[in-house]
């Protein structure tokens, strides 16, 4: 019989190519803060062993940039895993607003060749409710995708292909998640700011990746506990498109996480809040909670 | 670089909002919830044969949901109870327990799933040929993707290796089908009261099934020996305008379906060989699903599938003793239309606040153009409604195709879910 596709009642999500490590956004961060390291000197000893020279590049400019953000990365060393709850709160042109609810468990990655796994279970709205996916995420390569539609109780592979593609109808890309890790970049120290009273190192990475939506990306990266606090997306065209905001920082026993994401769309005018709930750490998750066929346990 | 910034108030409230109000994603929970639909289904032509509905066929679905899980996840229940309320078509109108199960999880990655459960094999989307636990609720609708609750004991093995499934599964479920009143059906109703099994023991005969799966690199694939009671029954056409029994025999068949995911092109395939049906057969799908990305300047996806269907089963009547006294007509298997066929759809995906989805299809018959295709639109409307839209249609049907009993059935479906 000519059956029809099985992702019909959950296809927006089939099609969409979504992320992995959402709170990789904010693992660009956390440390305690060492507030005497001056900011024109940066420690980089503990970030020798995996150093990529390529991503470290070849002048002073380049060097510092890196190694600023390395500091930022590494201050999120040792978190294990992680659960939180989080809202996300879309809002287009003329103000109407959207909302999705769903649950983040992560698991740190294993080495510097690999990237963080994480699973997205949603929560709201309710036509979504159980649908799960979940993120292998690599470095240069693909990251590897299964979306679990519970209707069917079918476990797909799915490309990730999709980077620059909205997640959830949202203003976040879906590389806006999945493409924190350090090495997926170049860098070059721009210069010093102050946001709000706060010293912040300005920097911009170059996407190494493949099918970025980006030419560029400029962080703001604080020089008391190393967290960005502000990234504006440039488009292909080199123009200005989106800005993020990361603010409502809370410590956990040296992991530092925002917990208000906000992005705005400076060409359309949309705009999408990504709010989290509070953080569990060590939860006792580990590599099985994170294997394509647990996707049919989960519930 | 103008950054322009949300009400300062309202992201004091939007992170107070989830702070205060978000579970912890591991509390014991029991969670109760519920889908309502209303369905309208209108047929563009009268019925092909006498006592058919004419035209419209309105209905409502039921589907409550309980769930309890300890704090850690290592034991589950669920329960999903399913009625639909029929107006015209009395096969129509029933009840099903979809889930109804009690799991325990262990640590050291396996689980055992006792109760009615549901299991998904299978990578290709035009037809679900390796997927063989649950049967098929055909009366929903007939593209075998409704499937009824089947007791069964599963045990799940997950290593870094792989996942090894063992199932032994009893209380066979028969196959639903259209009533005497209902659209969709054969000429001559299946007598669904009075099914032939092929060994004693009927629907308490144990059916066995293994799988493993596992994924390397971009493959992801799985191989899987089911022996036990066909969930495809065949017919057998009792005197002369009589009636149909479904005829349920004893198989074994071997399956491996696989994907492998490159870029934007997914690539699938599942073959089976099954033993128990006439001769011995293989049938297989394999074809393509490619995704265009941010189609029409928009953030809208658009998916094209392309799939091939292949079935080598026997076809046609033979005389057969079914131990009822004198040999029976009777097919020599399971009817089906994929022998040789071509899939070919689109999925367009708005990304829309509203999850707008369009699908169109059509499987085409290479030997004699037989062709059916569908239309799904769905959307949701607000927070708790979503409306979809169904049309299916059967074009150019040969007499010689199966789809030809279908031929006056062309119909729309409008579907309303509210969820509490």
């Amino acid at each position: 019989m000519t059956n029809r596709n099985p992702q019909a009642r959950r296809a927006l999500l089939a099609s969409a190519a979504l992320s992995s490590t959402l709170l990789a956004f904010a693992a660009i961060g956390g440390a305690r803060a060492l507030a005497q390291e001056a900011a024109t000197e940066v420690a980089v000893e503990a970030a020798a062993a995996e150093t990529d020279p390529v991503a470290r590049g070849d002048t002073p400019e380049a060097h510092k940039g890196y190694d600023i953000s390395a500091r930022s990365d590494r201050t999120d060393r040792g978190f294990g895993d992680s659960r939180v709850a989080a809202k996300m709160v879309l809002r287009n042109e003329a103000g109407q607003t959207s909302e999705r609810e769903f649950t983040f468990a992560t698991l740190e990655k294993e080495n510097d060749n690999v990237g963080d796994k994480t699973l997205i279970v949603f929560v709201a709205p309710r036509f979504y409710d159980g649908t799960a996916l979940l993120s292998h995420a690599k470095i240069l390569d693909p990251d590897d995708q299964w979306l679990y539609l519970p209707a069917t109780k079918r476990v797909k592979r799915i490309s990730s292909d999709n980077k620059s593609g909205a997640f959830l109808g949202s203003e976040f890309s879906f590389e806006d998640f999945t493409t924190t890790e350090l090495n997926k970049y170049t860098y070059k120290f721009i210069g010093e700011d102050e946001i709000d009273g706060m010293k912040m190192d300005v920097i911009e990475r170059y996407p190494r990746y493949e099918k970025s939506g980006y030419t560029r990306q400029r962080a703001w990266v604080d020089q008391e506990i190393f967290q960005t606090r502000k990234v504006e997306f440039y488009d292909r065209k080199d123009e200005l498109l989106k800005t993020l905001t990361l603010t409502e920082y809370r410590e956990y026993d040296g992991v530092w996480r925002s917990h208000l994401f906000s992005m705005t769309n400076h060409q359309t005018g949309k705009g999408t809040d990504l709010a989290f709930g509070d953080y569990e750490f060590k939860t006792g998750l580990d590599a099985n909670d994170f294997e394509q066929s647990i996707l049919t346990r989960l519930r | 670089m103008a950054f322009r910034s949300l009400p300062i108030a309202a992201i004091g409230s939007l992170a107070a909002t989830a702070a205060a109000s978000f579970a912890p994603a591991a509390a014991q929970d029991i969670e109760f919830t519920a889908e309502v639909s209303a369905e309208l289904r209108y047929f563009a032509d009268g019925p092909a044969y006498a006592g058919q509905i004419e035209r419209w066929q309105p209905s409502i679905v039921l589907e409550p949901e309980l769930r309890w899980s300890d704090a850690d996840r290592t034991h589950q229940v669920a329960i999903l109870p399913f009625y639909r309320a029929d107006f015209q078509d009395e096969e129509r109108e029933h009840f099903d327990l979809r889930e109804a199960y009690y799991r325990y999880n262990d640590d050291d990655g396996w689980s055992v799933t006792l109760g009615l459960a549901k299991v998904f094999w299978g990578r290709t989307e035009s037809r679900h040929l390796v997927d063989i636990i649950n049967q098929s609720d055909s009366v929903e609708d007939i593209d075998e993707e409704d499937k009824l609750g089947q007791p069964m004991a599963h045990l799940s093995v997950l290593r870094n290796w792989g996942t090894l499934d063992f199932f032994v599964m009893t209380g066979f479920r028969d196959r639903t089908f259209p009533g005497a009143d209902g659209r969709l059906r054969f000429e001559l109703v299946v007598d669904t009261d009075d099914p032939i099994f092929e060994r004693d023991g009927r629907r308490a005969a144990p059916d066995f099934a293994a799988r493993y799966s596992h994924y390397v690199g971009s493959w992801d694939f799985g191989v899987a020996v089911f022996h036990g009671t066909s969930r495809e029954p065949r017919f057998a056409i009792e005197g002369a305008g009589g009636r149909i029994r479904p005829v349920y025999d004893r198989i074994t068949q071997g399956s491996i379906d696989l994907q492998y995911t490159k870029d934007a092109w997914l690539w699938k395939a599942e073959a089976i060989v099954r033993e128990g049906h006439g001769d011995a057969f293989f049938a297989a799908v394999a074809g393509f699903e490619y995704t265009l990305y941010q189609v029409f300047g928009t953030g809208a996806d658009l998916g094209l599938l392309t799939e091939y269907q292949h079935d080598g089963r026997d076809e046609g009547l033979v005389l057969e003793d079914l131990g009822l006294g004198a040999p029976t007509s009777v097919l020599a298997a399971p009817v089906t239309v994929a022998n040789d066929d071509v899939f070919m759809g689109a999925r367009l995906a708005l990304n829309d606040l509203k999850e707008t989805t369009l699908l169109v299809g059509g499987t085409i018959d290479v030997a004699d153009q037989s062709t059916g295709m569908f239309i799904e639109a769905e959307r949701r409307l607000g927070e708790n409604w979503a409306v979809e839209l169904q049309a299916r249609l059967f074009l150019n049907a040969d007499p010689g195709n199966v789809l030809f009993v279908f031929r006056e059935d062309d119909f729309l479906n409008l579907r309303v879910t509210r969820y509490f």
